[in-house]
């Protein structure tokens, strides 16, 4: 398995996620926002940070990219791409995954680990979270609120697109567990394909017992079996 | 040809920023504020000599870029 993590200025987890994809075996090329053509991959990663300084909004200035184009090629072609934190933001403002995410309802940057619940196990992502579907990643985001209309959530809830929810540590999903406002506690989404997945929370900042918790690994040993 | 255009978050989503700024400026003793919602402007110099074609520019990157329709509405200002 060959993946890319895309650079963009300010990205600052891009070489965390490459750690990630490298200790799990998954063959990494760093990517420079400002090339045209992806290298042959079957993984695109878009990490966190802050691309473009959040001007205009997060993520906003990078989903115009000279390399976009050839990752909406990619995303079309079935292949994966997953976004974390910035990199969801991003996903979001190219369009290729719906809603949009609010600054955190109580206005101040979260970081903190938090709880959650594997919705969907049934995808590339998810696979090897079906006998541990509650986890504990680390958030670390200012605008994390996912926010859609109703009938946008109601579409997420009745297709099983919900990747993540936050909970509490056992599993409950309340008002209570929810970090930062996000309607229906959503963490995460997937699109319809299921080929993209767009998340808040770090799961490569968790992947070693040295940093005190492995439930990020999960998610990249699923990427292996796909 | 100057045009500005105003972003603004839309009716029925919450703006947080709007809101303590509402409540900065009743602390501040101006109790008759009674809402405040926080929004973008831009000043955009175009070289376009035909209005409509200018119009229709400008309509199109506060589509694309300018503003975020799922959350935000924008007014476009010809001077």
């Amino acid at each position: 398995m060959k993946s890319s993590v895309i650079v963009f200025p300010g990205s600052n987890c891009d070489r965390d996620v490459a750690v990630a994809l490298e200790k799990f075996k998954i063959k990494n090329e760093m990517v420079w926002h400002d090339e045209v053509a992806l290298p042959k991959c079957d993984l695109v990663v878009l990490p966190g940070g802050f691309s473009y300084g959040d001007y205009l909004r997060t993520g906003c200035i990078a989903s115009k990219s000279r390399i976009i184009n050839s990752i909406v090629e990619h995303a079309k072609k079935g292949g994966l791409i997953l976004g974390i934190c910035n990199g969801f933001q991003i996903l979001i403002e190219t369009g290729l995954l719906p809603g949009t995410l609010l600054r955190n309802k109580k206005l101040k940057f979260i970081s903190k680990n938090i709880f959650l619940k594997v919705i969907n196990t049934d995808n590339n992502f998810c696979t090897n979270y079906k006998n541990k579907n509650i986890i504990e990643l680390p958030i670390a985001h200012n605008e994390g609120n996912f926010f859609g209309n109703n009938n946008l959530i109601n579409k997420l809830e009745d297709n099983n697109l919900i990747a993540f929810k936050y909970c509490d540590n056992k599993g409950k999903i309340e008002k209570e567990s929810n970090p930062n406002g996000s309607s229906n506690n959503i963490a995460g989404i997937l699109n319809n394909n299921k080929n993209i997945l767009g998340m808040m929370p770090h799961p490569e900042r968790l992947i070693d017992p040295l940093l005190s918790g492995e439930d990020g690994s999960l998610l990249f040993t699923s990427l292996l079996k796909s | 040809m100057k045009i500005s255009v105003t972003v603004t978050l839309k009716k029925d989503v919450l703006d947080p920023q709007g809101k303590v700024v509402k409540q900065t400026l009743k602390n501040m003793g101006h109790q008759n504020i009674e809402d405040i919602r926080q929004g973008k402007y831009f000043e955009i110099e175009i070289n376009e000599k035909d209005k409509e074609k200018a119009k229709k520019i400008i309509e199109e990157i506060s589509v694309k870029l300018l503003s975020n329709t799922i959350i935000e509405d924008y007014t476009i200002n010809y001077k």
